[in-house]
């Protein structure tokens, strides 16, 4: 029991950058975009806080630099996630194919940039990342439970939410109620790179100190998987963030449990992706996915 | 969009104009993004002539080394794009490449450590056991998708993580493994061709380019002149239809995404068969599954297209250590690879563009 107490804060450690991305990969498809670009998003606001951090460390900047460093990382994930925003809602392209784009292109220029700024395949090391607080928790625990709350308030709770559900359910009912579908669908990708963007910043602060091209590593993919399986809504993929976050920590700390250390950590890996996948096997024909979501808006064609 | 048959396809019309547009626009931003980083941008192409002819400009030197390893660099890539063409001919999006190529690398690796090791036949049964791997791998997605209606993107990509998972934990029951690699792989295992290391002075160059040309005709002969192709591509056009005309759609995607399956598990095989001497435990994906999207998509989905587009991002591929040599730091290869997929997801803009001036001019010709 004890042992399972003093994970808490570790797994929220690991739980926090895939729930805010996940939320706002569900805010995204819930208005109708499906972004398979969570994981390049992430990639470019851990690399930006990263460099960020490492740059102000050395220009001698104090405690403040952490949250510089996490807001420039949200600021690009904002930027970045727009060519995905102009792709697939003004041009109606092909939301899997601009999302790879995205995919791809944030791994060159992650890389690219850390040539060119520290001569390496990756950040110089920075000192000292985020700190935990007296519980042992990283700031980034609360920010993933504000982002969760003030989800389900937007999506719930306000016109605005009602508006954004009906552009990924009807885009064409919508439009005709006067609700501008194309702004609504841009501000949700745009919330979703914001999200993504934080979300990268948060890990590079809270689990390493440096961005390298193995830093993201799939969590961008786990977060979409978490969207599915907590069936795009706010409880259901916080619930679906803690058990592949858990499954993640279990990889990390098995070495405390004798019944498990036997098991390679390969097993634990595998787990958000298997019960994802087991998931949409046993839920399928009920349709909780967004009608519209994947499906270019083209106006007045319906 | 319906086009009359009778009509002159416009200049930017053809699929082959608009790939080479992009192809080169992608090339453009990324050398005006070397210029904006200090660094020369003739750097960056004389490496690809480099790892295009073998020459290389600066010193005046030839080898052709280099032509062998490019080609060789460009068999994982081809086969990848053929596995994204062929479900994309479906109307699939398949980004399990990755995870296909990944099963077929190491069930070659298994067989080619634990089989028997007749000579002639051993290989055969590794590549053999590897194309039914990535089948059986890209079958789930298929089966997935027509019985339960699992969306394939969300699918392939759960299983690229989990045929990685999966790889390491066999990898490392094969004999010798440690924590990167198996023991040594028996020569009856290996692709290796003496002939092609004689005259490319040592490269990779190996047996694989056999499999890749068998592969092409293979891919083209399906599409172009079988039933089945055809049942394959009326299904991608018109999903209904093709059902009311008594094609079997369940079966055609089952059976196009094992055979995309294939031919991704025909690329492990080469690569691990090919250009390494002994078994891999993976810590990464190698990224030829999801560079193969890239291939088709530039390639069009059509035979000689995706190996042309396979060959420059082999060419691509090679010229890195090349680039990066000459202070072009070589992730640019990624950043243009990158941008081309981008600005293919932007082409649709291009139709739109089309349709706004068909109207613009059906409406000035109806006031003049």
């Amino acid at each position: 029991m004890e042992i399972l107490i003093n994970m808490i804060p570790s797994v929220l450690m690991i739980v926090a950058p895939i729930l805010i991305t996940a939320i706002g990969g569900m805010i995204c498809e819930r208005s109708g975009v499906v972004n398979i670009a969570l994981e390049g998003l992430m990639s470019i606001g851990a690399f930006t806080a990263a460099a960020a951090h490492v740059l102000m460390e050395a220009a001698g900047a104090g405690g403040g630099s952490v949250w510089i460093a996490l807001a420039l990382g949200a600021a690009m994930g904002a930027i970045f996630s727009m060519i995905h925003a102009f792709a697939a809602i003004s041009l109606n392209a092909d939301q899997t194919i601009s999302g790879t784009g995205i995919n791809l292109l944030a791994t060159g220029a992650t890389i690219f940039a850390a040539q060119v700024l520290f001569n390496a395949d990756r950040t110089r090391e920075f000192r000292m990342g985020m700190q935990t607080d007296g519980l042992g928790f990283y700031p980034t625990a609360y920010i993933a439970l504000v982002v969760v709350v003030v989800s389900w308030v937007l999506l719930y709770k306000l016109p605005f939410g009602m508006r954004l559900r009906a552009c990924g359910e009807h885009p064409n009912a919508a439009e005709s109620a006067g609700i501008n579908v194309i702004r609504i669908r841009y501000i949700a990708v745009g919330i979703s790179g914001l999200l993504a963007g934080l979300a990268g910043g948060a890990v590079v602060l809270t689990q390493t100190i440096q961005y390298t091209s193995n830093t993201i590593n799939g969590r961008g993919f786990i977060a979409l998987a978490a969207v599915s399986f907590g069936r795009w809504t706010p409880l259901g993929v916080t619930g679906a963030a803690f058990i592949f976050g858990f499954a993640q920590a279990l990889s990390i700390i098995v070495v405390n449990f004798s019944a498990l250390r036997s098991l390679p950590t390969e097993v634990f890996n595998i787990m958000p992706y298997l019960i994802t996948l087991a998931a949409l096997v046993i839920f399928s024909g009920k349709n909780y996915a967004p009608k519209a979501a994947g499906v270019a808006y083209e106006k007045g064609a319906s | 969009m319906s086009k009359d048959l009778t009509e002159k396809k416009s200049f930017l019309e053809s699929e082959g104009t608009v790939s080479l547009l992009v192809v080169l626009l992608g090339f453009l931003c990324g050398t005006i993004l070397v210029l904006l980083v200090g660094r020369n941008p003739l750097n960056m192409y004389k490496a690809i002539v480099q790892a295009m002819t073998g020459f290389d400009i600066d010193r005046g030197r030839l080898n052709v080394r280099y032509i062998g390893e490019t080609l060789n660099y460009s068999v994982p890539f081809i086969l990848c794009g053929f596995s994204m063409a062929f479900a994309a001919r479906v109307g699939l999006f398949n980004i399990g490449g990755e995870g296909q190529y990944i099963v077929g690398m190491t069930v070659a690796q298994a067989v080619a450590l634990l089989g028997p090791q007749i000579p002639g036949v051993h290989w055969m049964m590794a590549v053999a056991a590897a194309v039914v791997a990535g089948a059986f791998w890209g079958g789930i997605v298929g089966i997935l998708k027509a019985k339960y209606e699992v969306s394939e993107v969300v699918s392939t990509i759960m299983l690229n993580y989990i045929a990685l998972y999966l790889s390491r934990m066999v990898s490392f029951k094969l004999p010798g493994a440690n924590t990167f690699r198996t023991d040594n792989f028996p020569e009856t295992a290996k692709l290796t061709n003496d002939f092609f290391q004689q005259i490319t002075r040592y490269s990779n160059l190996n047996n694989g380019v056999f499999l890749v040309v068998i592969a092409i005709v293979l891919y083209w002969f399906i599409m172009e002149k079988t039933s089945l192709g055809f049942g394959l591509r009326a299904t991608g056009y018109n999903k209904d239809a093709a059902l009311c005309s008594g094609i079997p759609v369940t079966r055609s995607i089952t059976t196009s995404m094992a055979i995309a399956g294939a031919f991704a598990g025909l690329a492990g095989a080469i690569v691990i068969l090919g250009s390494f001497a002994h078994g891999r435990v993976i810590s990464g994906m190698d990224n030829y599954g999801f560079n193969g999207i890239a291939v088709a998509l530039v390639g069009n989905s059509k035979a000689l297209g995706v190996t042309l587009a396979g060959l420059l991002f082999g060419i691509l591929k090679n010229a890195q250590p090349l680039m990066q040599s000459r202070q072009i730091p070589k992730e640019i290869t990624l950043i243009i690879q990158g941008l081309i997929v981008v600005f293919i997801a932007l082409r649709s803009g291009l139709y739109l563009f089309q349709q706004w001036r068909k109207t613009k001019q059906i409406k000035s010709g109806g006031e003049a």
